[in-house]
């Protein structure tokens, strides 16, 4: 029965609601508010490599979580939970934004090397900065609307590493703890915005299922406490 | 050898064209069983005839300059062509005028999205009939599309394009903040809709959860008495109007498929009144949609009500496929 809920033709909104799962940073706590919401993830705590795990009138399924937009805007998943930063670098991404269900906070921060005025000498003297990023549009839309130039270059892994050997002389990324920047001795220089894990929705889904959805997104506000 | 074609455009071959062929027939049939006449107007019109139609987002996407240096521009729908027809060729025409198309329209898109740039729509224009009977005609004339384009699960939204300009205006919500609080209900960003009306001044928290609260509730006529216990002259007038469109669409045993939706809000700006929305359980995107637009004739000299459609020509293929495909499973 699984693979047929998740290949058999389109996206459609019917058969039981397909719930996105973000994997990595969020995993954990997705599944406490899932528990929390009468939904059982136990199979999902277990070492399956499995991606697509069938519940009791529920499918959740895990993918990583800048995927996530993708499967709800087409409604391959019906609802799903990703990051807000998710979210603003796909903002084109047509998706309900229904609730800010709290965890998973970090912030998205400006940051430049500890004592290092690089980035405002290139600012000041080059007119540009260039600025390493795994989050081009945010960047993009941050220094737009401060009315400053950058240079935004995108890289797809440790974005640390950048300032570091001269590839950018500032990076935009996504803070929880500080540690990483701690220890690559970058320090943050701006805060751009506070970021928590979203509860989203397929539009057509959000109307043509919508006592499954509202019933699923009380479950999940009645836990933090709003 | 291959030669590309713009991204966003399509080649259609015999398979698809005989199907697409077939359902353009079938639609074209229900509108002129139902008079509405069908009518074309060119792809290419003035610029400035476009943007009188729709003066709040740029009219097209796609302007250029003609050999004697005036500006034109692609048709981005037909309901602006539409209403510049009737200006021009019906002003004296006894309504209510009925009046069909199939044609295709451009906008832009965004890059890697797979969207369309050029895509066919299929509708009716309703002039000269006010809410709620006209509206109920258009409704009904959807409905007779879908079924014949075997789409007999597909359902229709009904909300209020004056709802929550009306709300806001009586919250004193006005110029930017306004705007800014349209687009975040337009898509339905809950969480930044809390945020930014509680950031408001005058605005306290009764009424930030009374906006969140209105455009979460859809479904039957119920949802109306809701509406209505969160209050407001506003939400009186909007579920006033849907209310009596509502009924006139029981009167004519068309209501069944028919949700309403208090939280919908297209981004077209000449919708007054009644919204319409397209849903089909086969597929995760929009169908199609229309509505009111009573303002939008006055723009070109004709001061007539009017209401229509337009479907997503390739999306209805789609869902037909997808429907045809699942009742063959279900049998």
């Amino acid at each position: 029965m699984s693979v047929e809920v998740a290949g058999l033709g389109r996206a459609k909104a019917e058969g039981p609601l397909k719930l996105a799962v973000p994997r990595g940073a969020l995993f954990e706590e997705t599944l406490d508010a899932l528990d929390a919401a009468g939904i059982d993830t136990a199979e999902l705590r277990g070492e399956s490599r499995s991606l697509i795990f069938e519940g009791d009138g529920i499918v959740l399924v895990t993918m990583r979580p800048s995927d996530v937009p993708t499967y709800v805007e087409a409604g391959a998943a019906d609802v799903g939970i990703t990051g807000k930063d998710v979210l603003l670098e796909q903002s084109d991404r047509m998706v309900y934004e229904l609730l800010d269900l709290g965890f998973g906070r970090c912030r998205m921060v400006l940051a430049g090397r500890k004592g290092d005025e690089r980035l405002g000498e290139a600012e000041r003297r080059l007119g540009m900065a260039r600025i390493a990023t795994k989050y081009p549009r945010v960047a993009e839309r941050h220094f737009e609307s401060t009315g400053r130039q950058v240079e935004v270059i995108e890289v797809k892994g440790s974005v640390e590493l950048a300032p570091l050997i001269g590839l950018a002389d500032g990076i935009v990324d996504l803070v929880a703890t500080g540690r990483t920047l701690e220890e690559n001795d970058l320090e943050v220089r701006e805060e751009i915005v506070d970021c928590t894990a979203r509860f989203v929705a397929n539009r057509v889904a959000h109307k043509l299922r919508a006592a499954e959805v509202d019933e699923l997104t009380a479950k999940l506000r009645e836990r933090i406490g709003r | 050898m291959i030669h590309p074609i713009p991204p966003g455009t399509r080649d259609v071959l015999p398979d698809e064209m005989r199907e697409l062929r077939r359902l353009h027939l079938a639609l074209i049939d229900v509108f002129e069983d139902r008079g509405y006449g069908e009518v074309a107007t060119p792809a290419i019109e003035y610029d400035e005839v476009l943007a009188r139609g729709d003066g709040r987002t740029a009219a097209s996407a796609y302007r250029f300059f003609d050999e004697r240096g005036d500006l034109l521009a692609l048709r981005s729908d037909m309901t602006i062509p539409i209403a510049r027809l009737v200006g021009t060729r019906f002003a004296d025409a006894e309504p209510p005028l009925r009046l069909c198309y199939l044609a295709n329209a451009f906008r832009a898109v965004r890059p890697q999205r797979g969207q369309m740039r050029e895509f066919a729509q299929a509708g009716v224009e309703l002039i000269g009939a006010p809410a709620p009977e006209g509206t109920a005609e258009v409704v009904e004339v959807l409905e007779a599309a879908l079924d014949a384009a075997g789409l007999n699960r597909a359902v229709i939204g009904l909300g209020d394009a004056d709802l929550y300009r009306q709300l806001l205006a009586e919250l004193g919500v006005e110029g930017a903040a306004r705007d800014s609080v349209l687009e975040r209900l337009a898509t339905h960003d809950l969480v930044g809709l809390e945020a930014e009306l509680s950031e408001l001044k005058g605005i306290g928290d009764e009424q930030v959860a009374t906006c969140v609260a209105l455009s979460q509730l859809r479904g039957g006529s119920e949802v109306l008495e809701e509406a209505r216990a969160l209050g407001g002259a506003a939400v009186e007038r909007a579920t006033a109007r849907i209310q009596e469109t509502f009924e006139a669409l029981e009167a004519r045993g068309a209501a069944d498929r028919v949700r309403i939706d208090l939280g919908l809000l297209r981004d077209l700006g000449y919708y007054s009144g009644a919204i319409l929305e397209v849903y089909d359980p086969a597929l995760g995107f929009v169908l199609g949609g229309g509505g009111r637009y009573d303002e939008l004739l006055k723009r070109f000299g004709v001061d007539l009500p009017a209401a229509g459609f337009a479907l997503y020509l390739e999306r209805v293929h789609v869902a037909q496929m997808e429907e045809e495909s699942r009742r063959r499973v279900d049998l």
